[in-house]
């Protein structure tokens, strides 16, 4: 009883800490003008996701024969495409696929890399130097894009396929920094102290080795959300993500590609999409990293 | 010495699920292989001789021991579509591929290792600012949008670069050198953008350090000390990136293969999925895979040989 006790004073004393250090992250992280501008494009990027239909002016399935190939301005704010839809709109909805593709990829690999990498550092041995990591070493032997490709084409192509592949693509890098991360604190002390008071391996794991592991995992998440957004686009593009139908901003790049000579606007606003959508999550992992290295610290 | 044994026996095991995973790409696809591969409505009879044809009647590990054996004699199955021999069509698509990649490396490590070591030795002055911009703009971009754009810029407004296509350097060189400008400065800019990152970062730490101040209080001018000190160490960890990104590079040639349509081992496998052709999806990945395999052993190995200290500090480890 009374041990239960202390442990939860202990607890209530360790959130102390744990919020002044939220609080020192941030900041660190907004003195960082990049960070809090790509923090800024995300923000954008999330709220035009969630208020696409009020954003945008029309359907973005919505054709008009009658205004197809329009330039900018005359056509809208971004021209019309070959079907006469609003690019505007699509770009806007495209917002949606290109978020929740993102986060379904990476959720994915988060699912799967962090407890694989954590149990894989945590146990060692041989079933991790042999088994575990040259599987790892096997998978980032492929190409991303291309394990992501075949993945995509076994499975069957389509978005929902799409985003699978590319979470399995993820995996290793989610494992390795998991893993890193678990083998420089699980030699130490309170490690031993906490398996010394009795705590089990899962409960260490969770509780002591995990936490640890979170800075750096921040960090590859924000990347990652960016490289899955290229990925998303690549394999839609490659006719292998959404349906060339779908305002996916890949589709439409894929659509473009037939009227680069007449219709630039076709292909420049989708790919405009792409690049401060991933500039966005790149510098907000950038920022995170930076605010997070005691290196930097003043 | 050691490490280097190390090295090669951890290959090994990675070469193996690397031919395991090939090989079982066919058999992963969900249902029938026969069924997806033919389509629906192929008769009964199709699909037996399609199962018959690759081998799906045998165990699995016998059809294993079986494709392998093949592999290892550089018999890569056959095409579905043609019958033409998987091997044969590799060998024809290659040398676009390696023309590209040898290319798309050259501009991106001339790029990254001017800029890099400007930006570092002139840190916080307009031309570290640029490259910095630049850089962090390059890994955002999505290349075969840069692609796009090169071509709406360069061929369609200007008229002075072909959109896309292919002749062979040996047939006409100006020719495709003209062809090949487009996709390999697309490519580059968007590989070198993450050397430049890297370099930059690794030039400052070296610059930062100890020896740096010595070789300056010495009275050694920055041009010597940046150039014979600091860029010599800074370049340890960027050998062993640009290696690692030959992975990522050649990912990246299947689209920029598709973009400007240039008959390679991308464009093969793009193709070939489009098609159901699953040997020959089979045999250019494996390929590709076996590539990439095989450079970074090779990097790690020079990478011991130009720092003397990592097979210390791994053998340690």
């Amino acid at each position: 009883m009374s041990e239960a006790v202390t442990a939860e004073g202990q607890q209530a004393q360790a959130i102390q800490p744990r919020e002044r250090r939220l609080g020192t992250f941030w900041r660190r992280f907004r003195r960082n003008k990049l960070a809090v501008f790509g923090l800024a494009i995300v923000a954008v990027l999330v709220l035009t996701a969630v208020f696409a239909p009020m954003i945008a002016p029309s359907n973005p399935d919505a054709k008009d024969y009658a205004l197809t190939l329009r330039p900018p301005g005359e056509g809208g704010l971004m021209g019309t495409d070959a079907l006469g839809s609003y690019v505007f709109s699509r770009v806007v909805y495209g917002a949606r696929i290109s978020l929740e593709s993102s986060l379904i990829s990476v959720g994915i690999a988060l699912g799967v890399g962090v407890p694989v990498g954590l149990a894989s550092g945590y146990y060692g041995g041989f079933w991790d130097e042999w088994i575990v990591m040259r599987v790892i070493d096997s998978l980032q032997a492929f190409p991303f894009l291309i394990l992501a490709l075949v993945i995509a084409a076994i499975l069957g192509g389509g978005l929902g396929w799409a985003m699978v592949a590319i979470g399995i693509g993820f995996i290793p890098a989610f494992v390795r920094i998991t893993r890193a991360q678990v083998l420089s604190v699980r030699g130490l002390d309170y490690v031993d102290a906490a398996r010394a008071i009795g705590t089990g391996n899962t409960m260490i794991m969770l509780r002591h080795v995990l936490p640890n592991s979170l800075p750096p995992l921040l960090v590859q998440t924000s990347l990652a959300m960016g490289y899955a957004i290229i990925a998303e686009a690549t394999l839609s593009y490659l006719g292998l993500g959404a349906e060339p139908g779908e305002p996916s901003w890949g589709s439409m790049l894929f659509q473009a590609q037939s009227y680069l000579s007449t219709a630039w606007w076709m292909a420049f606003f989708p790919g405009m999409a792409i690049f401060f959508a991933v500039l966005g999550f790149n510098l907000l992992g950038d920022g995170v990293r930076e605010a997070l290295d005691p290196r930097t610290y003043d | 010495m050691a490490f280097l044994v190390r090295r090669l026996l951890l290959t090994l095991p990675v070469l193996f699920i690397v031919s395991v995973l090939c090989f079982s790409m066919i058999n992963l696809i969900p249902g029938d292989p026969a069924t997806v591969i033919l389509g629906p409505e192929a008769s009964q009879h199709a699909k037996e001789e399609m199962r018959n044809r690759l081998n799906l009647n045998e165990p699995i590990p016998v059809q294993y021991v079986d494709w392998l054996g093949g592999v290892l004699h550089g018999d890569l199955g056959e095409s579905l579509i043609d019958d033409t021999p998987v091997s044969k069509l590799i060998l024809q698509r290659l040398p676009v591929t390696i023309e590209l990649a040898l290319g798309t490396f050259a501009v991106s490590l001339t790029i990254s290792v001017v800029a890099g070591i400007l930006s570092a030795s002139r840190r916080g002055t307009w031309i570290d600012y640029l490259s910095t911009g630049v850089a962090l703009g390059g890994i955002s971009i999505p290349h075969f949008w840069l692609g796009m754009m090169f071509i709406i810029i360069f061929a369609v407004y200007l008229g002075i670069l072909p959109a896309g296509g292919y002749v062979p350097f040996f047939q006409n060189p100006w020719a495709n050198i003209t062809f090949m400008i487009l996709p390999v400065f697309a490519t580059g800019l968007r590989e070198s953008a993450e050397l430049t990152r890297m370099l930059r970062s690794s030039l400052l730490e070296e610059l930062g350090s100890d020896y740096v101040r010595t070789a300056f209080s010495k009275g050694l001018s920055k041009r010597i000390v940046v150039i014979r000190h600091a860029v010599r160490n800074a370049l340890i960890p960027f050998v062993t990136a640009s290696g690692l990104q030959i992975a990522g590079l050649l990912g990246g040639l299947v689209v920029t293969e598709t973009v400007f349509q240039l008959p390679g081992l991308g464009r093969l496998v793009v193709d070939s999925i489009e098609n159901r052709d699953f040997t020959t999806v089979q045999g250019a990945v494996l390929t590709i895979t076996l590539v990439v395999v095989l450079v970074n052993v090779t990097v790690d190995v020079l990478y011991t040989l130009i720092d003397p200290r990592i097979s210390v500090r791994s053998s340690e480890g």
